[in-house]
């Protein structure tokens, strides 16, 4: 009988092996590790407080010798060691603002074409270029940005501005090709794919049953996107322009390549600017004085106050969104 | 072992949970393996509750395996089946919220209490769960690493266990020409084989079966069945199933479930034949669950 | 009752459809110039020279970028060598034992966070801690950098991950009485390999194209990357230098490493990328 022969089987084997006595030890490995896990997580924390920390404790002497009058005034010399941030703060909030302006409607306008009106195989294809352009690097938009774009700005853009927007002070002055205008539109071009994606995200959530029984009450594509999935979706997008925001204000090699920089505050999107982020990337490396290293980093503490403010509010609203989409966001 | 036991298993019940049949003997043909009325229970429940976060899943249950035996537990979803099982190896404590209160005794030491060390207490309580679960690894591995971490073997020990093992589990013959290949790769009925392969090559003494056909065919069913069958001298088994056929044709003794509570624990002829309990009489003829 | 009509309700639909697919091609007409000018620009500077040579002062011809890619490889090495485990048992810990515990979510919030942070802040950062006090530009203080930006990113993809792996598994691990590290790194990670090396990848390919923070921590040389201790010539910082300075000659060099950055970051991403679905299928 099977049953017998297994019986035996078993007793034999039981009488071979003996197991290894070592909780004790497989209990002390597993609290290394667990104390290991929970050492890197930890880091990750510190190094956020130490980002802080360092900034705050370097700008120091730039804190104690221009106080809050750093963020208004618009003097950047180091000859004279003046230092005012204005005129990068404006550079990069209007920078900022010109790239959101550009690429929200058309970041929506894209996730419309991937969700609601391509076959699935074009959808598919167009996303993927679309993934593929928020990979390339920051400096390949810069090279591309300040040796080809920007001469095309110059020659075909901004010419027809002039003609047509001319009487505006904004677009005002000689198509220099680069300046605000040329690094805004890259800008664009780069938080594109970040907000097209979440945007896609979004729309895609937008329960079938929901989309069919607007279609059906005899609604336009169009007026199902604009009266169901983007009301329905509204808090969703607010959560991915936040995201491209963020993006954008720190972004540093590509405007770095094309916005000019120049420390003057120009009524002129025409003009040379620049950034918080552009000037640390041109003037750090040869800062040698304590004061104007000082100013720099007082500069960077308030490029990372801002992008911590953004991306703060931004995950805080996108976490509420999930858990209000059931967490698939 | 002989049928005179059979009048006398309530030694091993708890609480009278099961009474007004004892004099019922002859009612039960295949409980000859049945322990003896002088045998210990392998685990005695006592009192056990609980708790995912608040809300109380198990209520106050008193159950007593017999060693050597198969023990089913039935009952409609959610009524705690696998809830219960899942305390005899301490597998709930990964989830931060559930909490167990009660004793659950396994020879004679109650495994809640916190100086029992969980990784000796796995090794002693194999268990098999809904689907099966291969580790991605190859066949031999798989069935090689619960040996490895609990046991120290040469080469050629390890291959002869893991073949005793996978000989056991009946899945020895279709599988000894590919041992490297992914145990993933099997069909479903394979891989559960090859978990249960996995969980007795550590020689456990108590194996807990959760659900453990729910995921696959009839055919594939019947063959783990069978091996139940072939096994079930060697190990203490509690089954958890859906299936009443599958408890009245496996097991031994049967417990019925209901809300957290054990409702009915008899022998499984008896629970099947003669249920004391309307509930169960209900749920055994379909009319809910 | 007037029927209004359907006529510039479809007209407008029509118009939207048309400005959102104008959209899109955009979208794609941007990537084929940016592919097409780099590739163009790029190709004609690639030549053997560009590979095993040192820069030559602007005017002499022949010189190459050899140095450069060896430091951006040694530099993106060590830091995926520092970054890339750290960020696994941060991600361990987030996804095993941290899933409800209030220092896992801190810590879940803020690796969001990070990313978020611009790398030029990171590099910033680097430099107040490793170049000012030792006064000198470093190789390590570049890697440390690019560690720093890849932590969260691969912490965060690695808890993802770890969450697709089917609770089941972990349960059969540890009802064997396997210890929980082994449970993890040998059951949890293997069942989860596909995800975590995608992971890792898009994490290399993050970093790989990055400059913003090299500037102030490898700088850039002329030498070859003898010792990680001086400043340490890599790609980047190259192509910023070369295309800002005058010389066309320069600028042709930096095309030529522009081309093979993007390359290697594409390809990186791409295969990542179809790794990636296989898992999520």
């Amino acid at each position: 009988m099977p049953g017998i022969y297994l019986f035996f089987m078993v007793q034999r084997v039981n009488k071979k092996i003996r197991p290894i006595k070592n909780q004790n030890i497989q209990k002390k490995a597993d609290r290394v590790f667990h104390w290991l896990t929970a050492l890197s997580a930890l880091l990750i924390l510190a190094l956020m407080i130490g980002i802080f920390w360092e900034l705050l404790s370097n700008s120091r002497l730039a804190i104690q010798k221009f106080g809050f009058k750093f963020l208004v005034s618009e003097v950047w010399n180091p000859v004279t060691q003046e230092f005012g941030a204005a005129s990068s703060i404006y550079g990069t909030l209007v920078s900022t603002a010109i790239a959101l302006l550009l690429a929200v409607p058309l970041s929506l306008a894209i996730a419309v074409f991937l969700v609601e009106l391509a076959p699935p195989a074009i959808s598919r294809l167009v996303g993927y270029a679309i993934e593929l352009l928020a990979a390339i690097p920051s400096i390949i938009f810069g090279m591309w940005g300040l040796f080809v774009f920007a001469p095309f700005m110059a020659e075909h853009i901004q010419p027809g501005l002039s003609k047509a927007l001319g009487f505006l002070p904004l677009f005002q002055g000689p198509p220099m090709g680069i300046g605000m205008l040329t690094a805004g539109v890259i800008l664009a071009l780069m938080i594109l794919p970040f907000i097209s994606a979440v945007a896609r995200d979004v729309f895609r959530m937008v329960p079938a049953v929901v989309k069919e029984s607007a279609y059906g009450l005899g609604s336009t594509t169009w007026e199902v996107t604009r009266k169901v999935t983007i009301s329905y979706g509204l808090r969703g997008l607010l959560g991915a322009a936040f995201l491209g925001l963020g993006r954008a204000i720190g972004e540093t090699m590509a405007v770095t390549f094309v916005i000019g920089n120049d420390h003057t505050i120009s009524k002129s999107l025409f003009s040379p600017a620049n950034s918080i982020a552009s000037t640390l990337a041109n003037e750090f490396a040869e800062a040698s004085e304590p004061l104007y290293l000082s100013a720099l980093v007082k500069l960077g503490l308030v490029l990372f106050a801002i992008t911590i403010l953004i991306q703060i509010i931004a995950q805080l609203w996108l976490k509420k969104i999930g858990q209000s989409f059931g967490g698939s966001l | 072992m002989n049928a005179a036991v059979n009048d006398e298993p309530l030694k091993i019940l708890p609480y009278g949970a099961l009474s007004p049949n004892k004099k019922n003997p002859n009612s039960s043909t295949s409980c000859e393996a049945a322990a003896p009325a002088a045998i210990q229970p392998k685990i005695s429940t006592r009192n056990l509750s609980f708790y995912y976060g608040n809300h109380q899943a198990l209520i106050d249950n008193n159950l007593d395996i017999a060693p050597g035996n198969v023990t089913a537990i039935i009952g409609p979803s959610g009524c705690g089946k696998s809830t219960h099982i899942r305390v005899y190896n301490r597998i709930f404590e990964l989830y931060r919220d559930q909490r167990a209160t009660g004793e659950v005794i396994l020879d004679g030491e109650n495994i809640l209490s916190p100086s029992v060390d969980v990784i000796e207490l796995r090794r002693k309580v194999g268990m098999i769960f809904q689907k099966p679960t291969p580790f991605p690894m190859s066949i031999f591995e798989n069935v090689a690493y619960g040996l490895r971490l609990h046991y120290k073997l040469t080469k050629s020990e390890l291959a002869e266990r893991v073949e005793i093992a996978l000989k056991r589990a009946a899945l020895w013959e279709e599988v000894k020409d590919k041992l490297h290949r992914p145990g993933t790769a099997l069909s479903g009925g394979q891989q559960q084989r090859l978990c249960i392969a996995r969980a007795i090559a550590i020689e456990p003494e108590v194996l807990l079966m959760d659900e453990p056909t729910s995921a696959i065919d009839p055919v594939a069913t019947a063959k783990i069945e069978e091996l139940i069958e072939s096994i079930k001298s060697i190990y203490t088994i509690v089954i958890v199933t859906h299936n009443m056929q599958q408890a009245a044709r496996v097991s031994d003794f049967t417990a019925f479930f209901y809300e957290g509570k054990v409702v009915e624990f008899g022998p499984t002829s008896q629970i099947f034949t003669n249920p004391s309990n309307k509930q169960t009489e209900d749920y055994i003829t379909g009319r809910f669950g | 009752m007037i029927v209004r009509s359907a006529i510039p309700r479809k007209l407008v639909d029509f118009g939207v459809k048309v400005i959102s697919s104008l959209a899109a091609l955009l979208g794609i007409t941007i990537l084929a110039w940016i592919l097409y000018e780099v590739i163009k620009r790029g190709a004609a500077a690639l030549n053997w020279s560009f590979f095993i040579h040192l820069p030559t002062p602007p005017g002499l011809t022949g010189g190459g970028v050899a140095n450069a890619i060896l430091g951006t490889l040694i530099i993106t090495l060590l830091a995926t060598l520092a970054g890339v485990p750290t960020g696994l048992l941060a991600g361990i810990y987030l996804a095993e034992f941290g899933q409800h515990s209030r220092l896992g979510s801190l810590v879940r919030f803020t690796s969001n966070v990070m990313m978020g942070i611009p790398s030029i802040i990171v590099g910033l950062f680097i430099y107040t801690l490793l170049v000012l006090p030792k006064h000198h530009f470093s190789g390590y203080a570049g890697s440390a950098a690019l560690a720093v930006i890849m932590l969260p990113i691969v912490a965060r993809t690695t808890e993802d991950m770890l969450r697709l792996v089917p609770n089941a598994l972990r349960e059969s691990a540890l009802a064997l009485g396997a210890p929980r590290w082994k449970t993890t790194l040998q059951v949890v990670f293997r069942a989860a390999k596909t995800g975590l090396i995608t992971g890792v990848l898009l994490a290399i390919a993050r970093v790989s194209g990055e400059t913003a923070p090299l500037l102030f921590t490898a700088l850039n040389s002329p030498y070859w990357p003898t010792s990680l201790n001086r400043p340490t010539a890599n790609l980047t910082v190259t192509i910023f230098n070369y295309a800002m300075s005058p010389y066309t000659d320069w600028q042709e060099i930096a095309w030529g490493a522009s081309l093979l950055i993007m390359s290697a970051v594409l390809v990186l991403t791409v295969v990542a990328r179809v790794a990636l679905k296989e898992v999520k299928k």
